[in-house]
């Protein structure tokens, strides 16, 4: 039954060389990579004015197989060409349309000058939006204060919960695990000197100053960014973005302000939690590794790290939050109605946040360089 | 009578609580245009779905070219959906992709055809549905509303299915692009010999198109005939339904088509 139904051509050389086409010339039958293959062979072999065209033997035709013979025939009907009648159709549907052929795509090196200026062009859109949303997240500042009670605070305490709340558990379970390297490493080296004493000194400075914020900052980052830019980019594409404002709810006020209010009241929290479950790792550690008690750690603490260090702490996590939050909103509005898009913001956006919160931590440590030793 | 396409025999959908379809009965002849109306929630959508094997029926079962399609597995299903084509209500179209390689993916899909076969027969059936060349080219999201449905109609045209599905084909469109889409669909269904199943509540479209008619109501179809003989029923969803003031308009058109003997063969 298959074999019977399989396109086949047969090629009869001489001085007037002929081909028969025979069997079912449809897309499923052509779908067989053995039978495609012994076809385009077949073709191949094909002298370049072959006479006589006989395709009475086909039992089945579609686009697809026309096509094909349409294609070997080099796009135009061959002279001597003996066809069923109810396949003429088709034909002349494929005729009929004429010559399809794609424009030539307009290829441009990225370091052609065309290339460079869309580059700056869409860096210093970004800018300049990036500045739009600031200023906007002012001005709905300003309105807030003024208007306190008419404020979005439903909104602000969903995001706490989601922001903050439930970010608890990672940043515990992250910020114990480098609590415990970080002692294990530097006691090593300490007991060298025999300095183990100051274990307290270097966990502190640093997990206070330093790891805390800059941890909880990069888990925020990956885990409520990227869901804030996910969250306003399937609102574009669902058109609720839209919706809201011609019912005359503006973004800044009632997404984007809210978003930033509760990243920047969550992190400063997530600091501090962050900040004492990494401590108590490193006590852990130490008490194993260099037998350093609990309480003598405790006691020790706060003379190892003077209380400005504290402030820095919760200051970075206030910054970190914000630009969190504005990166993610702001990669998330320009997000375009479609699924490609919609991953490549959210991709972007993390690894914007990420970076703008280490560029912030570095501008933290040479402005508060003489501050908290 | 030849075997039908699709038969589907006693056929019972349940969520939950909700009885949606019970002992439901249905026969789809090849040629056909069938239209399936009904009222909103009557399970039209979830018929067309159960068809297609994207959703599984509690009870009952769907056949499709005679065989159970939620029967069959692997090879055989593969070849069972290469021999259908569906147009979903908002195209569906992969976003990703530009129009052109929407309309090639189900053909590279396949593993067997060479990439300048697939390059034209692409194009050609994006001709056939009115897009041209430079158009091919562009994203879905570049695409006006109306475009979007012709190309995803290219695409479920793209492996010369046998049997079209059809969800709100003229949905979304203007009275214009939705005249246009319908006369594309019928000189394609002459020209391809499709079998077209659709769910529409456009009764203009409904009239023009339809060869038969099955209404769906109180969780089975209660009328399946050629539209002249369906909306003479005296059932009270169907008076309602094709009787009204819209229906009065339409079915001048059918009124009209009655004069053109010929379409629907």
């Amino acid at each position: 039954m298959p074999n019977e139904q399989a396109p086949t051509l047969s090629i009869s050389k001489g001085t007037q060389p002929a081909v028969a086409a025979a069997g079912r010339w449809q897309v499923n039958a052509l779908a067989d990579p053995a039978t495609m293959r012994a076809l385009r062979n077949a073709l191949q072999t094909l002298p370049k004015d072959a006479g006589t065209w006989d395709l009475t033997q086909v039992t089945g035709l579609d686009h697809i197989g026309a096509q094909l013979f349409w294609n070997a025939w080099g796009k135009s009907r061959p002279r001597r060409l003996a066809l069923a009648p109810e396949h003429e159709e088709v034909f002349q549907r494929i005729e009929q349309s004429g010559a399809l052929t794609l424009p030539p795509p307009e290829k441009r090196p990225w370091y052609s000058l065309r290339g460079i200026s869309l580059l700056l062009h869409d860096f210093s859109g970004h800018l300049v939006s990036f500045v739009g949303l600031i200023g906007q997240l002012a001005l709905d500042l300003g309105t807030f204060v003024r208007r306190p009670l008419r404020g979005p605070w439903k909104e602000i305490s969903a995001h706490i919960f989601h922001i903050g709340y439930q970010a608890l558990g990672i940043t515990a379970l992250v910020g114990f695990l480098i609590g415990v390297v970080l002692s294990y490493l530097s006691a090593q080296q300490l007991h060298t000197f025999g300095g183990d004493i100051y274990l307290v000194n270097i966990l502190g400075m640093s997990i206070v100053r330093e790891l805390g914020p800059l941890l909880a900052a990069i888990l925020v980052a990956g885990r409520s960014g990227s869901a804030i830019t996910a969250q306003l980019g399937v609102m574009r594409v669902t058109e609720e973005l839209d919706a809201m404002l011609v019912m005359g709810m503006p973004h800044g006020f009632r997404l984007i302000m809210p978003r930033v209010l509760a990243l920047a009241v969550s992190m400063p929290l997530l600091v501090v939690w962050t900040d004492a479950i990494a401590l108590l790792g490193g006590m852990a550690a130490a008490k194993l590794e260099l037998g350093l008690s609990a309480t003598y750690f405790l006691q020790e603490l706060p003379a190892a790290v003077p209380l400005p260090n504290y402030w820095i702490g919760l200051g970075k996590g206030v910054v970190f939050g914000c630009l969190i939050a504005l990166v993610a909103c702001h990669f998330g509005l320009r997000i375009k109605p479609n699924t490609e898009s919609l991953g490549q913001g959210t991709t972007l956006s993390v690894v914007t946040a990420i970076t703008v919160v280490i560029l912030a931590d570095a501008v933290f440590a040479i402005v508060f360089k003489g501050v908290g030793f | 009578m030849a075997q039908p396409i699709i038969r589907i025999r006693d056929l019972r959908t349940q969520f939950d609580q909700f009885v949606i379809h019970q002992d439901l009965n249905l026969e789809v002849q090849q040629g056909e245009i069938l239209s399936l109306v009904g009222g909103s929630g009557s399970g039209k959508t979830t018929l067309l779905r159960q068809m297609l094997g994207l959703e599984r029926p509690t009870r009952g079962r769907v056949e499709v070219f005679g065989e159970d399609i939620h029967e069959v597995g692997g090879v055989q299903l593969r070849r069972l959906r290469n021999r259908w084509g569906m147009l979903f209500q908002h195209g569906a179209l992969f976003s990703a992709l530009t129009a052109l390689d929407n309309v090639a993916q189900p053909m590279r899909e396949l593993g067997a055809l060479p990439e300048d076969l697939i390059r034209d027969a692409a194009l050609l059936k994006l001709d056939m549905v009115g897009i041209t060349p430079k158009d091919a080219q562009k994203m879905p999201s570049d695409l006006s509303g109306g475009m979007v449905k012709r190309v995803a109609l290219a695409r479920a045209l793209a492996l010369e299915p046998e049997l079209l599905f059809l969800d709100e084909p003229t949905a979304g469109l203007d009275p214009d692009l939705s005249e246009s889409f319908v006369s594309l669909i019928r000189s394609l269904h002459q020209q391809m010999r499709l079998t077209v199943v659709m769910v529409t509540h456009d009764l203009d479209t409904l009239f023009a198109l339809s060869t038969k008619i099955a209404v769906l109501a109180e969780k089975r179809v209660i009328a399946l005939g050629p539209p002249q003989e369906v909306i003479a029923l005296p059932h009270s969803f169907i008076q309602r339904f094709f009787l009204g003031e819209r229906g009065q308009r339409a079915l001048e058109v059918l009124r009209d088509k009655e004069m053109e003997p010929n379409h629907g063969k």
